[in-house]
């Protein structure tokens, strides 16, 4: 119990003295991820309402792998991404290997069908008639979807959130394409492994805090966001 | 209108992240080092305190990839490393002798060590001879934990096994983690049972586990740590010299100085001996 105490008050010293190393791999930690999930909102959420709203031979299918997609393991993606990334890899010319850039890759896969998958359901549970009302009151396509899109805000700001919170928490990628390299591909999940197989489990303590205190910040503007009263 | 206005403002930012982050991963780097190192070496801080001053002296940067020697040497054996810092010669000299390698320096060691409970069920505390100590624990049947992951101290607890003439692989009393040092001593000290560490790792743990050293001084227990540049005839893309520069680095005279007194302040013990230029036969005699 006493290190968990003492996690807690590390972690506050860290937080109120502005340490600068915390505060860099939390900063940079935010940075990969948000990009990652900003990333995966355009690719997940424009091919998720497209797969949503139209119909295709074998579109079952699709949706099933989409599905499954949102459990992909995070150590999977990143084997897979560094095996590419290699030098003598196939992308290996790309010279992205334990880089950040690397980071938002296996992140934005990670995150990306997560965002999808939760996309398509909640374009898809609209009522279909809903649809063919504002088609007939002249709405283009455009304007169709961007109207759909604000009817299921809620559930897609959850899409957010669950993308968000799928690539901050991940350790197993991060650490494979990054590699944990001090100041420069260091996160607040691998900087935590690293303390704990250090035996500073109350840094490691205290960097899990951190973790979870931003994590919950960022939720909570996005949920602000969510649950604000429609505008009458 | 409101909301569409925040909704822009927060596209915005991320967007400015986005471009952040892609100009900081756009830069050209030819000036990057990867290095496949052990993970005792990172665990100890022993990396944290000189690559800073390496850094800072030649203009490099490295990007330390601390894993176990096994993966260390494969992935230089597959030219996706540029400087290896290791501890497993057996493995190395088969390294070198693939043509894997260019020049095999030594650096530094320090030593294993048996650990266990303090009370010490298999009684071994105090015997003289690793292979003994695994004879005695494989006896009484006694838990042992393993690493089990071709690291440099796994690779070593197989060569005991070996000199006590046992397999334990596959036997009730033997258990593999998969684990790194770190985590392996802490699977020991819940279980209070024997495993082979570092001493660096287990100095540095120490306080948490409740594990006494119990056998210690064996030749074989040596723990010798070697820099090697892979090849960059074998593997063109290979940093050539920047591998050559931090294995200069890591013998260099005030290098050395540093690894001699580094952990002294904190353990009363250095965790590393240096050893640039002795030959590896006369540190085991």
């Amino acid at each position: 119990m006493d290190i968990i105490l003492d996690g807690i008050r590390q972690a506050f010293i860290l937080l109120v003295t502005f340490d600068p190393e915390v505060l860099g791999i939390t900063w940079f930690s935010l940075k990969v991820s948000g990009t990652a999930t900003f990333i995966s909102i355009f690719i997940g959420m424009s091919l998720g309402t497209v797969v949503a709203l139209t119909q295709f031979p074998g579109r079952r299918f699709v949706v099933s792998l989409i599905n499954t997609g949102m459990a992909l393991p995070p150590v999977v993606v990143g084997l897979f991404v560094t095996i590419f990334l290699w030098r003598n890899g196939p992308l290996g010319f790309l010279e992205i290997l334990y880089t950040p850039a690397a980071m938002i890759l296996a992140q934005a896969i990670i995150a990306t069908p997560i965002v999808m998958g939760i996309s398509l359901a909640s374009m898809q549970q609209l009522p279909k008639k809903l649809r063919l009302q504002i088609l007939a009151l002249g709405a283009t396509r455009l304007q169709m979807v961007l109207i759909l899109i604000r009817e299921a805000r809620l559930p897609l700001l959850a899409a957010v959130m669950a993308g968000f919170g799928g690539v901050i928490s991940e350790v197993g990628a991060s650490i494979m394409v990054g590699g944990n390299i001090k100041g420069y591909t260091r996160v607040l999940t691998t900087a935590t492994v690293m303390e704990t197989s250090r035996g500073n489990f109350d840094i490691a303590i205290a960097l899990g805090i951190i973790l979870f205190l931003f994590a919950y910040l960022i939720n909570l503007v996005l949920t602000t966001v969510q649950q604000r009263e429609r505008p009458r | 209108m409101k909301r569409k206005g925040f909704i822009l403002c927060l596209l915005l930012a991320l967007a400015m992240t986005v471009s952040m982050a892609s100009t900081a991963a756009a830069q050209p780097e030819q000036k990057n080092i990867i290095m496949a190192t052990t993970t005792s070496t990172q665990d100890s801080g022993l990396l944290d305190f000189l690559l800073p001053i390496f850094e800072k002296k030649t203009g490099y940067f490295v990007k330390t990839i601390a894993v176990g020697s096994g993966q260390a040497m494969a992935m230089g054996a597959k030219g996706e490393a540029d400087v290896l810092l290791v501890h497993s010669p057996a493995a190395e000299k088969k390294f070198m002798a693939d043509g894997n390698g260019v020049e095999r320096r030594l650096v530094m060691h320090n030593d294993y060590i048996i650990v266990g409970p303090p009370n010490d069920p298999a009684k071994i505390k105090g015997m003289k001879k690793a292979a003994e100590t695994f004879k005695n624990l494989a006896g009484t049947a006694s838990l042992f934990v393993s690493r089990g992951d071709n690291s440099g101290t796994n690779a070593k607890e197989k060569e005991i096994w070996a000199a006590a003439g046992i397999n334990p692989v596959g036997q009730k009393w033997y258990q593999e983690t998969g684990l790194g040092m770190g985590q392996t001593l802490g699977v020991a000290a819940e279980k209070k049972t024997y495993t082979l560490a570092d001493r660096g790792t287990y100095l540095a743990l120490k306080k948490n586990l409740g594990l006494d050293i119990l056998v210690e001084g064996d030749g074989i227990l040596l723990n010798i740590y070697h820099v090697i540049e892979v090849n960059p005839k074998k593997w063109p893309k290979v940093n050539f010299a920047g591998a050559k520069a931090f294995g200069d680095f890591m013998i260099s005279k005030d290098t050395q100085d540093i690894i001699k007194t580094f952990g002294v302040d904190k353990y009363g013990s250095p965790l590393f001996f240096p050893d640039a230029g002795k030959k590896e036969e006369d540190l085991t005699k």
